[in-house]
């Protein structure tokens, strides 16, 4: 063997997960060697009780509109107690960058999303997991903790590493203690609003660097399962990309389990992506098909929504399934086609799988309108006031429901409070909870949460007028003159159900129907978000320094230089030179003793 | 063996790198694409993305104006995507300033701040750097707002050279009049390249009609075709790199500068800078493996059934909402202007009615 031949080592990455995807059936055979190479400690759970599960699932809903909404789950499920006072360091499905950011800060429970683009729930109907413009970081602490906005500000910055975002920009003038809304979703007791944190970038760009570590926290990573369709190419090119993190502790009744939720929700135009021809596919949306579920997955399914197809009328879809399943979710009940992908036989020949949704006949009907909607907008002219006006609609034709509406605006906007007017069908509204805390400059931003009830089939108008101001010559972004966003606005509310709601929260349900706990059956928790604002702030002209200093040394020297002048200048007379001819005849006239030529 | 000599010369144990691009705007998008041509030469030749710092200025992909999203190009036709699937930024948008530049340069950074978005190296590093942007002479602009100048760059890697923290040091940069930022280096082992000397314009390759504006930088365009053909053997030499993009192709002229350097450019490979090559040692002799581990039982006791009910809280409480106690403030103390009144008022009270008073109320 040569001595001087070297070997190339690939890269490791170091946010991947070390469980390389054994196949289902050999993996307890294979356990002990796998155990053999992953062990870090002594101490780990033994290796024949799977403590964690890992399930999957991909939404296709064809929306009214012609465009199509794709919503990814996947959830990691594991029996583990993070804040046991020994460490944890056997990982397996759970990633463990996670894993340590969970038991370093003592988070109770953490949600963060990256959104682009913004939700229209008038042309698409409500999300499955709605989230605001940019990102946004939601975070409940343990009761353990001493310094929560240390512990805040520490964690908002491993978080940025993590995701490779700006959550950096995160620190006390955009954060936000609520006192009613962002309640936990997890299981708990307690709730002293202390612990939450709340924040919000609009300004945050989603890209593809936010998506390639959010990929590698999954077990499968890209390669294998639903995640192989998460092409950026694709994703990025649609009216609405929206990727999300969610940890919380859940019930297992006997011990906690903690559940790691990471959805992705993708709208895609008709126009943009489907070419104007209503015929959506796996390949047409996402430019690849299915080949395998995840090794590592307990449950891999794809589930169309047929609700509105029931003869298949509508739309073909194939290939056929016969598995049909039925689901409440939103407050209706829809019903769902569904392809197991742990199942060989869904792959069929082709060992692909490739979902075809052709339309037969253009829509007929009206979509129905959704309950819930609202919509923000700035009025005023000029660059010194203006007024802020938030529109809730509730199109509930008999009921009547209340809404939480919470609202973060920048010190920058000096809010009138005096000048708040909450207006319901032409009369005042009066809120029955209102939490005001004022902002202060460059320390923290506005805080404003009502609880409004809502009348049926209403607008509820809120206004509140503001005054800008000017800010500091240093801290205006380089690209001022773009604007300033406001973030948007939280409205929380507890919407009466067309269909009764399964309050049962321990049986197996979909994911996309287990996120928000049911605690009654008539009514079904939904948060919904305005759009941000853009304001402009009065912006000095950065150029005007090297103007100013030009125009001044130019005055200056010229003022200057001619006082100086006209005090320190004497004239004399000067005979001015002759010519050669009149020296001439001077010379001769000098000799003769005559005047002289002059 | 005199070549494997050659190839064992440089001391160096590891590779980092520091990619920046200054430039904010859709139409500075050469200068996001030249700094990602450069990534992804980079990452080809070998260096992970935990031992490169990338910052840009500004998104190129994502941007609204980019007829096509989640995509850089670097070729007219869109032939060579290098923005790609795997990429990782650290430092983006406004976080791209020239303090936190000389911070990551320096490792003076904040407490907080998470390894992808440290310059971790040390005395065995050889550290690639590469800048591009809008530059002048003796300055490099950084998002149309502020300005770095050569005084404060050669600062900065005498800084490190003096905590250690480079073995050798590439420096590349692309912007008009160049050269004059590696004129004031004064610290031992860097070698600098630069587009164009002082006084000239280094200018830019193609347009492209579909996206609109620009895609690279003659410069930066020559060197990426000069870097794909190298692999990781490849046994190129710096010599090489000097010669790329001439004055015909490239309108400017390129400049160079290895005085402070202590190897001859000629022995110094392009790996050792672009690349990240491990070296080695096979050895035949067997090694005897321990007896294999024990699995011990799980001796931790087993935690008893809760006796608190857990359940979901309610995420809407109305009522408790409505009657929900005021937060308990904390109590500070008077502020000045409080202060202040008060003493007034006592003030004009005990000038009218006088001292004497005093008594009655105490």
């Amino acid at each position: 063997m040569n001595v001087a031949e070297t070997v190339f080592i690939d890269n490791v990455p170091t946010t991947e997960t070390d469980a390389s995807p054994p196949s289902v059936t050999e993996q307890k055979a294979d356990e002990a060697d796998h155990v053999l190479d992953t062990m870090q400690t002594q101490d780990f759970p033994p290796p024949s009780t799977a403590k964690d599960q890992f399930q999957e699932e991909l939404v296709i809903k064809p929306l009214h509109s012609g465009d199509i909404y794709a919503s990814f789950q996947f959830r990691t499920q594991w029996d583990t107690d993070f804040l046991l006072g020994s460490k944890v360091s056997h990982y397996r499905l759970f990633p463990k960058s996670l894993g340590q950011v969970i038991s370093k800060f003592s988070v109770r429970e953490l949600h963060i999303s990256f959104t682009q683009g913004y939700w229209r729930t008038m042309q698409w109907g409500q999300p499955f997991l709605p989230s605001p413009p940019g990102a946004e970081l939601w975070v409940w602490f343990q009761d353990t903790v001493t310094d929560v906005d240390l512990a805040w500000k520490e964690l908002t910055n491993v978080l940025s590493g993590i995701f490779c975002a700006s959550l950096n920009f995160i620190d006390s003038t955009n954060t936000v203690q609520p006192s009613a809304s962002f309640k936990p979703l997890g299981v708990g007791n307690v709730t002293d609003q202390r612990f939450l944190r709340y924040a919000v970038l609009p300004r945050e760009i989603v890209c593809t660097e936010n998506l390639t570590p959010w990929k590698k926290l999954l077990p499968c990573g890209s390669k294998a399962g639903l995640a192989v369709l998460m092409k950026s190419e694709k994703l990025f090119h649609s009216s609405f990309h929206s990727q999300a993190l969610h940890i919380r502790p859940v019930c297992k009744c006997k011990s906690t389990s903690w559940e790691l939720r990471q959805t992705l929700n993708v709208v895609f135009d008709l126009h943009t992506s489907g070419q104007g021809k209503r015929e959506w596919s796996l390949f047409k949306m996402f430019s690849r098909t299915l080949t395998e579920a995840c090794p590592l997955a307990s449950s891999s399914k794809v589930y169309v929504d047929i609700t509105d197809n029931p003869q298949g009328e509508l739309f073909e879809l194939s290939p056929a399934t016969p598995l049909v399943s039925q689901a409440v979710v939103l407050g209706d009940g829809r019903t769902y086609s569904v392809y197991d992908l742990t199942d060989h036989a869904t792959f069929g020949q082709t060992h692909s799988l490739n979902v075809l949704l052709r339309w037969r006949a253009a829509e007929s009907g009206e979509m129905l309108r959704p309950l819930l909607h609202g919509e923000r907008y700035v009025a005023g002219y000029g660059l010194q006031t203006g007024e802020i006006h938030t529109l809730v609609y509730n199109n509930h034709p008999y009921r009547a429901f209340p809404v939480l509406l919470l609202d973060t605006v920048p010190w920058y906007l000096r809010l009138y409070i005096h000048t708040l007017t909450v207006t319901s069908k032409g009369r005042d509204n009066k809120p029955s909870y209102i939490h005001y805390q004022p902002s202060k400059d460059r320390l923290q931003p506005h805080l404003l949460e009502m609880l409004i009830q809502l009348p049926p089939n209403s607008v509820t108008e809120v206004t509140v007028q503001f005054e800008r101001a000017l800010l500091k010559w240093t801290e205006y972004t380089p690209d001022p003159n773009h604007g300033f966003y406001v973030g948007s606005s939280v409205i929380s509310a507890l919407v009466p159900s067309v269909v009764a709601m399964d309050t049962n929260n321990t049986q197996e349900r979909p994911l996309f129907s287990s996120f928000f706990p049911c605690k009654e059956e008539s009514t079904y928790f939904m948060r919904i978000y305005t759009e941000p604002l853009l304001v402009n702030l009065p912006t000095p002209d950065f150029s005007m320094p090297y103007n100013v200093i030009c125009l001044t040394c130019t005055v200056v020297a010229v003022g200057y230089g001619s006082l100086y002048n006209l005090l320190t200048r004497t004239f004399q007379v000067e005979e001015p030179s002759q010519g050669l001819a009149k020296r001439l005849a001077n010379i001769i006239r000098r000799l003769r003793g005559v005047p002289l030529l002059t | 063996m005199a070549k494997a000599g050659q190839f064992f010369s440089s001391g160096h144990t590891n590779n980092w790198a520091v990619l920046v691009c200054t430039s904010r705007f859709w139409f500075n998008y050469r200068h996001v694409a030249n700094t990602l041509s450069v990534y992804r030469s980079v990452k080809r030749l070998g260096i992970p993305d935990s031992h490169i710092v990338l910052m840009l200025a500004d998104d190129m992909a994502c941007n609204h104006r980019n007829p096509k999203p989640a995509t850089v190009f670097s070729h007219k036709n869109m032939e060579l995507n290098v923005y790609g699937d795997d990429v990782e930024v650290d430092y983006r948008g406004y976080e791209v300033t020239v303090e936190n530049f000389l911070r990551v340069l320096t490792g003076r950074l904040p407490p907080s701040t998470p390894r992808s978005k440290r310059l971790l190296s040390d005395d065995r590093s050889n550290i690639l750097i590469y800048l591009t942007g809008h530059g002048g002479n003796g300055f490099l602009k950084f998002q149309d707002s502020e300005e770095i100048s050569n005084v404060e760059l050669a600062d900065a890697f005498e800084q490190m050279w003096t905590k250690r923290r480079y073995n050798e040091l590439l420096f590349i940069i692309d912007t008009c009049q160049g050269a004059s930022m590696y004129e004031r280096f004064y610290s031992p082992n860097i070698m600098a390249l630069a587009s164009s000397q002082v006084g000239e314009d280094s200018l830019s390759h193609q347009p492209d009609l579909a996206i609109g504006v620009h895609l690279m930088d003659r410069y930066t365009f020559y060197l990426l075709e000069f870097l794909e053909d190298i692999h990781p053997s490849s046994t190129t030499n710096m010599k090489d790199l000097f010669k790329v993009c001439p004055k015909s192709q490239c309108v400017s002229t390129p400049g160079h500068r290895t005085d402070l350097f202590l190897r001859d450019p000629g022995s110094v490979l392009i790996t050792d800078f672009f690349g990240s090559v491990r070296k080695v040692e096979i050895t035949t002799d067997t090694i005897n493996l321990t007896a294999p581990m024990v699995h011990l039982e799980d001796t931790r006791p087993v935690r008893e059934l809760r006796t608190e009910i857990q359940t979901y809280m309610d995420q809407l409480p109305v009522a408790e909402i409505i009657h929900q106690k005021p937060k308990q403030k904390d109590w500070h103390p008077p502020d000045g202007f409080i202060l202040g009144l008060w003493t007034l008022i006592l003030l004009v009270f005990f000038k009218t009615y006088g001292i004497k008073h005093l008594k009655h109320i105490f």
